[in-house]
Formats: C-alpha cells, structure tokens, sequence
C-alpha cells in the first residue's frame, strides 16, 4: 500500500500508442512478419538503388585511395570541402537516434517505444557514414592509426589540445556506444525471433545473438538497470558529440567559425535534421511493411512537434549570429556574415534559410502534422536545408577570409558528388539489411507499455460501462469509475502515457485514420 | 505430469499464468512462502514485479561507477604522461598540462568505460550468454518471449516438493504446470 495511488488512477484522455489490436501477442505477430516472410517488391527495389550507390562509393573511395584528395574539388582557400560537410550532415543525422532512446527515455516518454529502434539503428549507420569521411579526407588512409594515442616507430603522441582529436574519440565512441545501447536493446527482442523461429540457422544465428535470454525477471532487473544506465550515459554523450564536432570550427580562429553559440546551436540543428531523417525513413518503412498501427499519427505528430521546435532554435540561432557579428563590432566577422548572406554563396544561404526556417513552420498546424504527405515533404526539405547549413558554414567562412588575395570559390567535382551519393548508398543498404533481418520494432517496450502489461490493470470486461466502447468521445466525456480500486499501485507509474488508462477504451483512431492514406 | 521424475533429474516445476495481474500476485505468494531458487519469465519487464518477488537491488550501478571513474582516470593520466612526461611539446603556448583541453576526452572515455561497465556488468550478474537452460526444454516455454507469463520453481530450492509445489503454483492462478527435466 503506498501513498501515490491517485497518480495511478490518472486518465490518459490522448488517443492510445497503438491503434487497433493491443495484446501482446499481436504485436509480435505484426513486428516479427517482416523477419520471418518473404519481404515486398519494394524493398527489393530500394535495395537495389542502395547496393548500387554502394557501389559507386566503393569504386570513387578506390579511385580516391589511388590519386589522391586533388580529385575532390578541395583548392587552397577552402581546404574543407564536401567530405567535411558531409562528415557534419551524418553525425547530425545520427542524433535524433540517441534522442528518441536515451532523452526520450529518461523522460517516460512512451511514444518513444514504436519508433526507437529504428531511430537508434539510423544512428549506428549515420555514424558509420560519418566516420567514412574524416578518414577518406585524411588522404593516406593507411595511416589513419596516426590518430589514436598507440606507441609508433616517432615516438610523439597524438595532440590531445586538438578540438580535431577530440573529434576522433567522440564520434568513434559515440558510434559504439550507439551500438552498445542498441544491442542491448535487441536482446530480449532477438530471443522472441528465436523462439518463433522454425528453420535451423535462423535458430541457431538468432539463438546465438539472443545470448540465452529467457525473460527471466531477474535478468529484467539488472537489465532495466543497465538501460537505465545507458540512457543515462547516452544523453550527455549525445549532446558532448556534436558539442565537440562544433568545436573543430569554433576553437579555430576564423570570422563565421569563431562563436561560442555554436555548440548549442549544433545540437539543435543535428536534432532537427535527425527527425527529419526519422520521418523520411518511417513514412516509407511502416507503408512498406504494414506498421500503421504500431507507428500511428500520434508519433508523427510528436516528432513534427520536436522539428518545429528545433527548427525554430536553428532559426534563432542563425539571427543571433548576425546581431553578434554587428554588435562585436569586428569588421571581420560582420563581413563574413554579409558574405554569407549576400556574397557569392547567397544562393546556398538562402536555400538554407527557406528549408530550415521556412518550411518547418507549417508544423504549426495539427492538418500539417498528421498529413503523411506534408510530413513526408517537410522532411526532405529539413535534410536538405541541414546538408546545406553545414556548406553555408563550412564554404563561405573559408572561401574568403582575412586577406582578399587569398579568397577563392569552391566548386565540387563529379567525385564529391559521387561520395556523397555513394555515403546515402551505404546508409540505405544498412537500412534495408536491419528491417529485412532484425525486428525494427521494440517489441518488450511497447508491450510494456500497453496498458494491459500494469498488473493493477482491470480488464475491460470487468468494467461497468463498456457499452460505449464505440464511441471516443463518449468515453472521454463520461469518466467511468474504477470498479475495483486497484488494492496496491506500487508501480512507478509514470506522470505521462498510458498504464492506467483502463477508462479510455478507444480501440478506433478517430480523427488520425482519414490522413493514413499516402 | 509426474511420469518422468525418477527417471531423469528434475529441474523443477514450470507454471503459466494468463496476465501480468496474475503473475504479479503469484510471485506475491511464491515470495510469502519462503522460496528461494525461483523466477518469473514475463515477455517485458514487469513493473514492480521486484518488489513482489523481493529481489534486493541491482548491483549494476556500482560496476558502472567504479568502471566510469577508471575511464576518467585512465584517460587524464594517459593524456598528463603523454603531454607532460613522455614526449613534451609546447602547442599554442600552452602549459604542458593544460587540463582544460583535456577535459573533453576524459569525459568520453568515462561514457565508454561506464557503458562497458554497465553492459558487462548486466551480463556477469545474469550469467549471460548462457545458451542452453534446462527451460528451454519445455515447448511452453518458447510463449515467455510472446504473451506468456512464467514462474519456475527449481528443484533445489529446499522448500522444493514435485507434487505440493506444482499444486500450489496451481492454486495461485496457474493455467498450467508442467514439470521440467534437467
């Protein structure tokens, strides 16, 4: 008998998580389909575009391996080019993963449960994307161990001053954490695919990967301890990483480079572009494989919330950097900022402008929110704006600075392109081989978090007042009272979603439903 | 049920129950009668089923802890020998041990040392990966990681009886007892 009892009795008046069939069982069935079945058409075909663009990757890598950096269009004043740009575009992407599972986590937010393996599996293949640029970049790549602290035939040590090696630790460490957490995640998951399994090596690979788990609640215990830990980790690690990546610009001393927003500044614009990709993703993923009901309007939403939010920070930001720049009253950097605004790259400025600030603002509206269409759009606007947020930054401050003898223009060449295609190529062919052959779904989490897995949970047909089932808004109108005073809430029941919300048997998704159709 | 218990050693008594509610007062009462080498299975976890089973609280944290510190420490006195005993430089006219700028690699080194910790940690105390269990024996059992909820009881435990301890695994709600070789 603890005291928060009347906490446990909270409504949730929200349309539920997951729409139509809540038990556990059905969930299994719908997440574990994808694995066991033979996979649409459609999957085949955007595997194939990703192989192929792999291909390309591995094939202008080589060429690159063999010539040398001087294929890229990299020229003196702008040393940094697209593979630097590209290096920050992933890294940001990868956030929004860490942020669903960890952030999103630690604040019981149960909407995350639907959407966070998928996020956290972008996370480790935009990471691996990120990580494939700074090492291509470094020209001989067969001395890419030069910048981890290991005993050479030199006897000198990496420069642990340098915002660069710094760079080399986060992102590396952020990636295996990533993987860690996600792992970690996948076990329980991996032992239902196991146990469903019929064939022999699906037996025996998931078997193995599942490590013997047997749901065991001592096992839960220190689990849950384990991922509480890690989410824990994750959240500053998260916010550290891209803190760091903005330190390779903001440490050095160039005008448009040298400001202290922009480790905040950063992380907002990683967060926004990492949803962007997320809705990218899920729009096509939960068409092809029928995940309507677990990934609802409800997360579409929420996460349209997140990307107006973050991209309106974006916003700010880019506004401050302007007044700072003025207000600094040094002419360098107030004349890096008109450059960027109004001098040969205006057109990349304001491309970033109307997709980063502009087009996000039609989240304002629910239609817009809950429009799979709209939502479907607006994303690939954010990813557009945000890869050319990182050229506006990247570009403009290089091409021309202190001395106008040494300004310059940058112009990509064929082979930038081609490893930029190529990084959306690997990143697309992970994509693929994760939803054909892991359960892209958390399906422990959303199990936990149907209102069913509370054990003070009071089936419906216990319940007085059932007959309204039908109808949402009567249901929300009338509360019904508890039959059965639950006799001990002793769960940490969270303020939030879902456990206890017996009274709300709204099995449709009224208003959602007629926007499902793209 | 009872068919094969002198032939192969039993590992105990395997019970099934319909709902998390079930579970939740089963372990209430497996708890109350003073077993000890018992567990539940459940598909996710369970909230408060701890309590109601009286596990004492996880050990993990201080394996993360302990490990995170390493990570720091390690990290700060690789950087300090390396900048200030082994090789020194002057950069940026900088002391050689400018602790400020190794601050950022401390602190990743302390996430990755803390979330091996806290993972290894995780599989020390669960005996993971533990690939074959005698549950596994069981047919039912394959439902613990679908909609099934489980308690075992094992035949170790000194309170153990075949016959009184199935009974009463049967009394608290169970759909269904089976006994589980070894």
């Amino acid at each position: 008998m603890e005291p928060h009892s009347l906490d446990h009795e909270r409504v949730d008046r929200r349309p539920p998580l997951i729409d139509g069939a809540r038990d556990f069982h059905s969930i299994t069935e719908a997440v574990s389909r994808p694995v066991e079945t033979k996979v649409p058409q459609t999957w085949y075909i955007v595997f194939g575009i990703g192989t192929s663009l792999l291909l390309l990757l591995v094939g202008s890598t080589g060429y690159l391996f063999y010539e040398g950096t001087g294929i890229w269009g990299l020229n003196n004043p702008v040393a940094w080019g697209w593979a630097i740009v590209n290096f920050v575009f992933w890294v940001g992407i990868g956030h929004a993963g860490t942020l669903i599972s960890a952030v999103l986590f630690l604040f019981r937010q149960k909407w995350r449960t639907s959407i966070n393996r998928y996020a956290e599996a972008m996370t480790i293949f935009a990471v691996m994307c990120a990580l494939l640029f700074p090492t291509i970049h470094v020209g001989r790549v067969w001395l890419m161990h030069y910048v981890f602290p290991i005993p050479n035939q030199m006897d000198i040590w990496p420069n642990f001053r340098s915002p660069l090696l710094w760079d080399v630790f986060a992102v590396s460490i952020y990636g295996l954490v990533s993987t860690i957490f996600w792992y970690v995640g996948l076990i329980p998951d991996l032992a239902t695919v196991r146990d469903r399994a019929t064939k022999k090596w699906p037996q025996r690979i998931y078997g193995f990967l599942a490590l013997g788990w047997r749901g065991s609640n001592r096992h839960w215990q220190n689990y849950e301890v384990a991922y509480l830990i890690l989410a824990g980790l994750a959240t500053p690690l998260v916010l550290s990483v891209h803190s760091v990546v903005s330190f390779d610009f903001a440490v050095s001393q160039l005008p448009g480079w040298h400001t202290t927003i922009f480790p905040p500044y950063f992380v907002a614009g990683a967060i926004f572009s990492g949803f962007a990709m997320v809705i990218t993703l899920m729009v096509v993923s939960r068409k092809m494989f029928g995940l309507e009901r677990l990934i609802t309007m409800r997360h579409f939403d929420a996460m349209a919330k997140v990307i107006l939010l973050t991209g309106t920070i974006v916003g700010y930001a880019y506004s401050v950097e302007f007044f700072v720049a003025w207000y600094s009253g040094n002419p360098y950097e107030g004349f890096a900022f008109v450059n960027r605004a109004f001098g040969d790259y205006a057109w990349a400025y304001w491309i970033m402008v109307s997709c980063n600030v502009l087009s996000p603002q039609v989240f304002w509206f629910k239609k817009a929110r809950t429009n799979l269409k709209v939502l479907f759009i607006i994303s690939i606007f954010v990813n557009i704006g945000m890869w050319f947020e990182r050229f506006v930054i990247v570009v403009t401050s290089l091409h021309a600075d202190f001395l106008p003898s040494s300004w310059g223009y940058y112009t990509p060449t064929l082979w930038d392109v081609c490893a930029l295609l190529g990084s959306f190529g690997l990143f697309f062919t992970m994509i693929c081989l994760f939803v054909r052959f892991l359960p892209m779904v958390a399906m422990s989490e959303v199990k936990g978090a149907l209102p069913e897995a509370n054990p003070h949970f009071v089936p419906p047909d216990d319940e007085p007042g059932e007959s309204i089932e039908a109808s949402p808004v009567a249901a929300k109108a009338e509360p019904v009272p508890d039959p059965e005073p639950t006799p001990e809430p002793e769960t940490e029941v969270s303020a939030e979603d879902g456990s206890a919300d017996e009274n709300v048997e709204t099995d449709d998704s009224e208003q959602e439903e007629p926007n499902d159709g793209e | 049920m009872a068919s094969s218990e002198n032939k192969t050693p039993l590992f105990g008594v395997l019970a099934e129950y319909a709902s998390p509610r079930d579970i939740f007062h089963a372990c209430e009462k497996v708890r109350d009668a003073g077993f000890e080498k018992w567990d539940a299975h459940t598909p996710f976890p369970v909230h408060g089923l701890n309590k109601a089973m009286g596990l004492r609280a996880s050990k993990v944290p201080w394996v993360a802890l302990v490990m995170g510190l390493t990570g720091v420490g390690g990290a700060l006195l690789l950087q300090w020998w390396t900048s200030a005993v082994d090789y020194k430089l002057i950069i940026a006219g900088k002391p050689y041990f400018s602790w400020p700028a190794f601050v950022p690699i401390c602190f990743e080194v302390m996430v990755l040392f803390a979330a091996l910790g806290a993972v290894l940690g995780m599989f020390h105390f669960n005996r993971l990966p533990q690939l074959y269990h005698s549950l596994f024996h069981s047919k039912r059992f394959e439902r613990a990681s679908d909609d099934a909820f489980f308690i075992s009881i094992e035949a170790v435990d000194p309170k153990f009886d075949s016959e009184k301890t199935a009974q009463f695994l049967k009394e608290l709600g169970a759909t269904h007892v089976e006994l589980v070789d070894d």
